[in-house]
């Protein structure tokens, strides 16, 4: 039976992680390659890396982190941030990505999945979406969140699978970073609408999350969160075993 | 040394380095003297059936490929390059392939419980039919990972593997000296590597 997937996601700047607290077995906490590394020993399904554009040489010293990860970490790799066009997708796959993930790049430039999928195929192509409730309506917003584009969130989700993205990412502004829980009621929405891998994201703030998700949400293939994994809050084998205990279909390594 | 069939389609940074990580040296290549120089012989493939096909008959390395796994050469077919092992595929329309294994390559819609999502994306259980040289380091129920809508049928003959999906897809093959796996080794972490390290002892 096919796994429900755990998905760190480690955010990239100036060739650091957001720095997380010191694991056993771990020289450099902030080091993008060990951390993944780590995960990877302790059971993550995937990894996504995202680049936050910082400065000028950020982005060679981000693929040198990916050309290295690529090289000493064998599970699928998700790359996201600043792609913008194809030719984005192309030198983060170069360099070892599996997957690419496109957020505002879609919403500027609605062809861009379209243009992808049929260069690299729709399991390349991850569409991201940061949805927020506006009067009672999904809405993407654009910019790390900033923005409310006016499109509703479904409709559109549902246009970009339809154009060729082979995963959804859903990340719930509402439920983000306030720990109480993932958005199932928003997860549920997008379910329902599309045929492809749908990965939840936004919310958990404990193992009991990922154990709601999985059991309200069948359809959800993937839960993906940042800074409980790397604060230690919750540690992916603690968190593969309670999953299985709980007769949700887990990867144990 | 292994050679990995580069002929044009898709990524092989992680794969070259999966050899890397188990000592094994590998190179990436479309020429023929170094396909010829090479112990076993890696066929990689993403994307649609059709072009991946049209791509390997292009590269010029289809005909020594097959000529040196006449002479007993191994070959290992990933993904993609599994599918291009068999008589025909079915995806867009009929395509001939290289006819190394009977069988042809069918939808998994074709297979599997209505509603299930396509293509199939994540880490499944290895269930072992026919015995392969290429699982004496790992065990069945072990993960590996796939990405795949099509998979290879009426093959029960050469099948070494299956996964459960709302039904059995065809995980792996063998016949001879040629292999094929639908997962992607290079992507399945220690189990993975483990599974290459075997090939690379294929004899």
């Amino acid at each position: 039976m096919i796994t429900k997937r755990i998905i760190p996601c480690l955010d990239v700047r100036d060739g650091r992680v957001v720095k997380g607290i010191n694991f056993e077995g771990i020289r450099d906490v902030s080091s993008p390659v060990d951390l993944a590394d780590y995960y990877s020993r302790c059971g993550a399904d995937e990894l996504v890396f995202y680049y936050i554009t910082a400065s000028s040489d950020g982005r060679k010293l981000f693929t040198d982190i990916l050309r290295e990860t690529a090289s000493r970490v064998f599970i699928p790799l998700t790359v996201g941030g600043g792609i913008n066009t194809v030719d984005d997708f192309d030198r983060v796959l170069k360099c070892g990505a599996d997957k690419v993930s496109v957020n505002s790049g879609a919403i500027r430039n609605p062809s861009l999945v379209k243009e992808a999928a049929l260069r690299y195929g729709s399991q390349c192509v991850v569409i991201s979406a940061d949805v927020k409730r506006v009067d009672g309506v999904f809405r993407v917003f654009a910019k790390g969140g900033r923005e409310n584009t006016g499109l509703e969130a479904v409709k559109w989700i549902s246009d970009c699978v339809k154009n060729g993205a082979g995963e959804v990412v859903l990340n719930s502004i509402d439920t983000d970073g306030v720990k109480k829980g993932f958005d199932l009621e928003m997860l549920d929405a997008v379910c329902e609408a599309v045929n492809v891998p749908v990965i939840a994201s936004g919310g958990a703030g404990c193992i009991e999350d990922f154990v709601k998700l999985f059991k309200a949400l069948p359809k959800v293939d993937a839960g993906l969160a940042a800074s409980i994994f790397h604060f230690g809050e919750v540690r992916i084998s603690d968190l593969k075993k309670v999953l299985a205990d709980n007769g949700i279909p887990a990867r144990i390594v | 040394m292994t050679a990995i069939i580069d002929y044009g389609v898709g990524n092989l940074f992680s794969l070259r380095s999966s050899f890397s990580a188990i000592g094994e040296e590998a190179v990436v290549t479309s020429e023929s003297r170094i396909l010829r120089e090479a112990d076993r012989l890696i066929l990689p493939g993403v994307g649609a059936f059709c072009d991946a096909r049209r791509a390997f008959s292009e590269s010029g390395t289809e005909e020594t490929v097959l000529d040196l796994v006449r002479q007993g050469r191994p070959l290992l077919g990933i993904c993609l390059g599994m599918q291009m092992l068999f008589d025909r595929d079915f995806e867009d329309g009929i395509h001939e392939g290289l006819g190394l294994i009977p069988g042809e390559v069918r939808p998994i819609s074709e297979t599997i419980e209505k509603g299930l999502k396509i293509p199939q994306i994540g880490w499944n259980a290895l269930i072992f039919r026919n015995p392969s040289v290429l699982y004496k380091y790992i065990n069945e129920g072990d993960y590996v990972y796939f990405v795949h809508s099509y998979h290879a049928a009426g093959c029960a003959e050469h099948t070494t593997a299956v996964t459960g999906y709302g039904g059995y897809l065809t995980a792996s093959v063998e016949r001879g000296n040629v292999f094929g796996t639908q997962f992607h080794p290079e992507k399945s972490g220690t189990v993975g590597l483990n599974i290459l390290k075997a090939f690379t002892e294929v004899r």
